[in-house]
């Protein structure tokens, strides 16, 4: 068992994991954190997706223990404290950018992070933005919708964001943040709750 | 029929924005997989490895050893408990029905076959305990090619059935009094155009792996599941399980997709059941992806052999379709039957004179196959769809000219097809006329011919698809005569709250379609309610008893018609009592805008409404002597006929004849699926069926490779397209209302994937007709695009 600590929607939890816990499962089924999903095993989907001190990662492709000391910003803690959405979440609804929704939540923080790094992409970019997350009921076109709306919302400031709010997800130099490294699938032991 | 431009006169007709979207994207949503009970227990799955193999040795006893494992067992275990799945669509009399037990016993005939199971005290122990089961396998040869199955000295998937062949079923428009006889009006034609298609083996591939939690403790054993069919399952349950049905309660809770995939009771749902009775506790199983990629069920996978007759002028006389449709290793709930809801559609909006279908279902050591998006009528329409471009080329004429030439005109119905089928409307000249100008027909043929000639390596080619299909899968009686063992009714309930708050109770179970924004819209327009006053209840068997559930784009058109029929009743119920209040007689009053009046009355006088007939029946102090107080209905509606959307798609794809590679460049989807609720449901609904479609023409097959091993068992394997793969669609409608149903609804659900697939195949093969080819398997990926033009070239073909 390794001792973490890790701040996951604004609140920190000290918790004794099993080394090959992946970060997902530690959410799930420790943190109680279910909003984010498990849709393959080969880091294909992109439905665990959630932001590692403001950038995306695919939460099944991490070991809990790598994520130890980060802050973890899930689709849970995305919208302000008091629920106003965040302009992604808003203009998913808008834009009927969803229907089962199981991928909507990796889908969501994937494009936040898309719109950190790229406040003003264009539909190509957004396409070949969230190229990392399947989704098998909209055929994308919506999803594409929503996020440009999103850029233009963000970038008009019509509503503070999330991340403001909690101080992850803003604007930052690749020096400031340490650049996580993706376990590539095969190398992904079985899943530890 | 003449076509209306969208004009919201309330709630339905309006792009309301989704119910349901407020906890999926705040990531409060009800999977399955969320759940967690006290004492629960997880099971975790021994898969076979071997394609078809005599299990040798198998002994769970090491697995018991390891820690936190509460108990292991294996099929011959529970030989004499576990029962067999159903096949609910026994297609003919004489069908081999092969007995099917969720965990294998001494004999295993498919990768992915469940063999013993593990149940542990966190997922993580029962997933490592899996890896101490004794297993030993004496390999039986694989049966995997179609045809090689039917001979006469090929291995037996069930050697105790003496046979492969699953079934023979024959469709015959003369026999049927729908038509004349195939071979003798194909003898007076002037031409014959005969092709093979391959449909593929594709993997529905839902988001959401299947889960399931069953608990045992309470007065009724709970199951939740990743179901579409709540209902059915709870039947089949009882029947299988032999505890009582009223003992037995099922909840779909939020299911993250299913496109038939989720359309069936499944072994998982069985062996959790049947390990949730042994141990006492809580057992949840849900599966990895891997696991659903090898044991939840397939689609399609049918080869086609069609022939069409015609005149030398272009109009077609004469189909025949012969189909060998692979059922896997077993029988699906409704896996037979999916190839015989095809053989309705083969004559898509044609009028044929004749028509014959037979199908032969067969045996294979692969999963077992069942619906997926269609289900028997995307293949069909993509068969016909492609032999009439075949034919076009075959006689020189535009593809669109010779659909014109043969279709139904639109002052021709209610039509009878050869199939036997009665279309009650539609209007395939407007729907066509429509699309031509979207996408701009003419200006793409003549950019074609400049490329053509100017030898560009990148040629366009059009593809068009006039697709129709039967939907709103209902009518009861019907489904009888074809030997499907349940109904097609759809039910609604309507309670009418003491606050004039309303619960509407529906059968159907969604998994994404938006039925709490749908329902509520048309609740609100037919009781003159807010639409944010109205709670869609679902999916779970103790607040929705009655119900069919949700696949066959039927949940709106037979299931919003109930709603309909239900909310009436409730009106009529109400009219006595507002009477008695009003002091009036129930004849002079109207009902408008969710209050009673006496007829003549301005809107703005005072009346009584729902509401305050719900309060007076809620206290019962004062109600007309001899009335029930109650305002609540329910309502049942079982249609005598289909509804059937049709439509216009085209595509023009950039096909480089170099590379091989295929881009779609431009993807114009007119879509007529009757009177619209939401149009934004609906676009939404055609976007993803469009790409769905798509998938199966470009991207998507499933593999197996020699041995039996599903080579594409992730989705690192099996490309499901991404946001980078996929153009942008335009979309429009037409609207040509349903004459069987009061809504004037057909269904969305199947539509974009039954047009699509041969619009994009049908352009890729335009593009490289110059070069002599006239087919391109599907997937057309940039390998066999790149074979079909290399072998064209060899063979003489030039641009």
């Amino acid at each position: 068992m390794t001792r973490i600590s890790l701040t996951v929607d604004g609140v920190r939890y000290d918790d004794e994991v099993e080394p090959r816990t992946l970060l997902v499962y530690h959410l799930r089924e420790r943190l109680g954190k279910v909003g984010t999903v498990v849709g393959c095993d080969t880091t294909s989907c992109g439905a665990c997706t959630v932001l590692m001190d403001g950038r995306s990662v695919k939460s099944c492709s991490l070991f809990a223990v790598q994520a130890d000391g980060a802050s973890i910003t899930t689709v849970e803690g995305l919208a302000a404290p008091d629920g106003t959405l965040h302009p992604v979440q808003q203009a998913f609804h808008d834009r009927h950018a969803l229907q089962c929704g199981f991928c909507t939540p990796g889908m969501i923080m994937e494009a936040v992070d898309l719109l950190n790094e790229n406040p003003d992409p264009t539909d190509e970019e957004i396409r070949e933005g969230l190229e990392g997350n399947l989704c098998r009921c909209t055929g994308y076109q919506n999803i594409v919708r929503a996020v440009r709306d999103a850029a233009d919302a963000l970038r008009a400031g019509r509503r503070p964001t999330a991340e403001e709010e909690v101080g992850v997800g803003v604007p930052h130099s690749a020096a400031a943040e340490p650049r996580v490294e993706e376990v590539p699938g095969e190398a992904v032991p079985r899943p530890m709750p | 029929m003449t076509v209306t431009e969208e004009r919201p006169a309330g709630e339905v007709g309006s792009a309301r924005r989704r119910k349901e979207d407020a906890r999926l994207i705040t990531g409060r949503t009800m999977w399955t997989e969320n759940l967690s009970l006290p004492g629960m227990l997880h099971l975790a799955i021994l898969r076979s490895p071997m394609a078809h193999a005599r299990i040798t040795r198998l002994d769970v006893g090491p697995a018991l050893q390891a820690p936190g494992v509460v108990t292991a067992f294996t099929g011959r275990d529970v030989a004499d408990v576990q029962g067999s799945l159903v096949c609910a669509w026994p297609v003919t009399e004489d069908i081999v029905q092969p007995a099917h037990p969720p965990l294998a016993v001494d004999e295993v005939r498919h990768v992915g076959e469940a063999v013993a199971v593990v149940i542990a005290r966190d997922r993580a122990s029962a997933l490592d305990a899996l890896m101490n089961i004794d297993v030993e396998y004496d390999e039986l040869p694989p049966v995997l090619d179609m045809e090689a199955a039917l001979a006469d000295d090929a291995p037996l998937v069930h050697a105790d059935q003496g046979t492969n062949r699953a079934f023979h079923w024959v469709y015959d428009s003369a026999q049927a009094g729908a038509g004349d006889d195939f071979e003798q009006v194909a003898r007076d034609a002037d031409v014959v155009v005969r092709r093979r298609y391959v449909q593929q083996r594709l993997i529905p591939s839902f988001m959401e792996p299947r889960s399931v939690l069953v608990d045992p403790t309470s007065d009724q054993i709970t199951v939740w599941s990743t179901t579409q069919i709540p209902h059915i399952l709870r039947v089949i349950l009882a029947l299988v399980t032999g505890v009582p049905e009223h003992k037995i309660r099922v909840i779909a809770p939020d299911v993250g997709g299913g496109f038939g995939g989720k359309l069936q009771v499944t072994p998982e749902e069985l062996i959790a059941f049947l390990a949730a009775q042994r141990v006492g506790k809580p057992v949840k199983y849900t599966e990895t992806r891997s696991d659903t990629m090898i044991a939840a069920h397939h689609g399609r996978d049918q080869i086609q052999d069609i022939d069409v007759a015609a005149r030398r002028d272009g109009t077609v006389l004469a189909l025949r379709a012969r189909l060998l449709a692979n059922m896997g290793a077993y029988l699906g709930l409704v896996g037979a039957g999916v190839p015989i809801l095809g053989a309705y559609m083969y004559n898509g909006i044609y009028k044929f004179r004749a028509y014959r279908f037979e199908c032969t279902g067969v045996f294979t050591t692969t999963a077992f196959t069942d619906a997926y998006r269609g289900a028997g009528r995307p293949e069909a329409t993509f068969a016909v769809e492609r032999i009439m471009d075949e034919l076009a080329a075959e006689l020189g004429m535009d593809p669109i000219e010779l659909r014109r030439r043969n279709w139904i005109r639109h002052e021709e119905f209610p039509y009878t097809t050869a199939a036997g089928l009665t279309y009650d409307s539609g209007n395939y000249e407007a729907a066509t006329a429509k699309a031509m100008q979207l996408f701009g027909y003419d200006d793409l043929r003549r950019e074609q011919q400049a490329r053509r000639e100017s030898g560009d390596p990148v040629q366009l080619g059009i593809g068009v698809s006039t697709y129709t299909e039967m939907c709103g899968l209902a009518p009861s009686r019907l489904w009888g005569s074809l030997r499907y063992t349940a109904g097609g009714w759809e039910t609604a309930t309507v309670r009418m709250l003491p606050t004039g708050r309303v619960e509407v109770v529906t059968g159907t179970s969604p998994h994404g379609q938006s039925h709490e924004t749908a329902w509520s819209q048309i609740v609100a327009d037919q009781l003159g309610v807010p639409f944010e006053d109205v709670e869609v209840l679902h999916g779970d068997t103790r607040s929705s008893p009655r119900g069919l559930d949700t696949y066959g784009s039927r949940s709106l058109a037979v299931g919003g018609t109930a709603l309909v029929q239900a909310c009436q009743k409730v009106i009529d119920k109400a009219r006595p009592i507002a009477a008695h209040l009003l002091e009036a007689d129930p004849g002079d009053l109207e009902f408008s805008g969710g209050a009673f009046r006496v007829r003549g009355t301005p809107e703005g006088e005072a009346g009584k409404t729902l509401a305050e007939c719900a309060l007076a029946v809620f206290a019962a102090h004062n109600l007309p002597p001899g009335v029930e107080p109650v305002i609540d209905a329910d309502a049942t509606y079982d249609p005598a006929n289909f509804s059937f959307p049709h439509g216009t798609h085209l595509c023009a794809v950039d096909v480089d004849t170099e590379t091989g590679r295929v881009a779609i460049r431009r993807y114009v989807a007119v879509d007529d699926v009757g009177r619209v609720v939401n149009p934004l449901i609906v676009e939404g609904q055609v976007h993803g069926g469009v790409a769905q479609g798509v998938a199966q023409a470009l991207f998507e097959e499933a593999v197996y490779d020699a041995d039996g091993n599903l080579v594409t068992g992730s989705f690192a394997d099996y490309t499901l397209p991404s946001s980078a793969d996929l153009p942008d669609f335009i979309t429009d409608r037409t609207e040509t209302p349903a004459l069987e149903h009061p809504l004037g609804t057909k269904g969305v659900g199947e539509a974009g994937t039954i047009a699509s697939t041969p619009a994009v195949v049908n352009a890729v093969v335009d593009a490289l007709r110059p070069y002599g080819v006239t087919d391109v398997r599907m997937p057309c990926t940039p390998e066999r695009v790149w074979q079909a033009v290399s072998t064209a070239s060899r063979k003489g073909g030039q641009p």
